[in-house]
């Protein structure tokens, strides 16, 4: 009993931690956040022709999205 | 298990406990040369004021600039004050930003965010349009070309209407 209320002890409050009220970034805090360096894809041209060929390529499981067939002829 | 009941509260009050209430309408707006100190804030007294948050890295703020503009053209001598808030961070972006966009209104540099703190706009960039008396009367999320433009233009002539 003593070791599970040890446990519980610190356990909550590390898990607190991961509060969305703890660790919200404020709209007028993403300055970092808006550098072109963190956006998913840099350069978006040569995504879209990545996600392209990936999609043509493996069209027969479905390729990027979900389902199956296709005769990869895109 | 008190021990346990006291942690217990403990962390769910951390859970539940709001980040920052946000400025909102009916609210009284505090005085800005105390929340930007250290910048150069027009008199406010008895005028309509349109306090804008903005920031370099935000793409449309940068299209509201000459809205805002227009607006300060066509209203300033009837009695609207408009600031420009920028939150920036680095001092240099705001400057050069600033700069660029060749601004006619007031702007300010909140560099502490004790004003965007107080404030807590919601989204880049929020505008609170302040009536004679210093009350808060409409807030503005976000930047929707000719539609905020058209919503400010007739909030505007309505709060300068009102009695003086």
């Amino acid at each position: 009993m003593k070791l599970l209320t040890l446990l519980i002890s610190i356990a909550l409050p590390a898990l607190s931690a991961c509060s969305p009220a703890l660790v919200r970034v404020k709209p007028y805090e993403r300055g970092t956040l808006a550098k072109p360096v963190m956006a998913g894809s840099i350069d978006p041209l040569q995504k879209a022709m990545t996600e392209h060929a990936y999609f043509s390529r493996e069209a027969s499981f479905g390729g990027g999205g979900v389902g199956g067939g296709g005769c990869g002829c895109n | 298990m008190k021990s346990i009941l006291t942690t217990l509260a403990l962390t769910f009050s951390a859970l539940v406990l709001p980040v920052s209430a946000a400025a909102s309408v009916g609210q009284a707006m505090p005085k800005l040369g105390q929340l930007l100190p250290g910048a150069s804030v027009p008199n406010t007294s008895g005028k309509v004021v349109l306090v804008d948050f903005w920031a370099s890295w935000c793409g449309p703020c940068k299209a509201s600039f000459p809205a805002l503009n227009r607006l300060q053209e066509k209203y300033a001598a009837k009695g609207l004050v408009i600031i420009g808030v920028g939150v920036d961070d680095d001092a240099a972006k705001y400057k050069e930003f600033a700069g660029k966009m060749g601004a006619k209104f007031s702007i300010a540099h909140d560099s502490a965010h004790k004003a965007a703190d107080f404030f807590a706009p919601p989204a880049m960039p929020s505008s609170y349009l302040v009536d004679r008396k210093g009350v808060i009367r409409y807030v503005h999320t976000g930047y929707h070309g000719a539609k905020t433009e058209a919503d400010y233009t007739s909030e505007i002539e309505t709060l300068l209407g009102a009695s003086k």
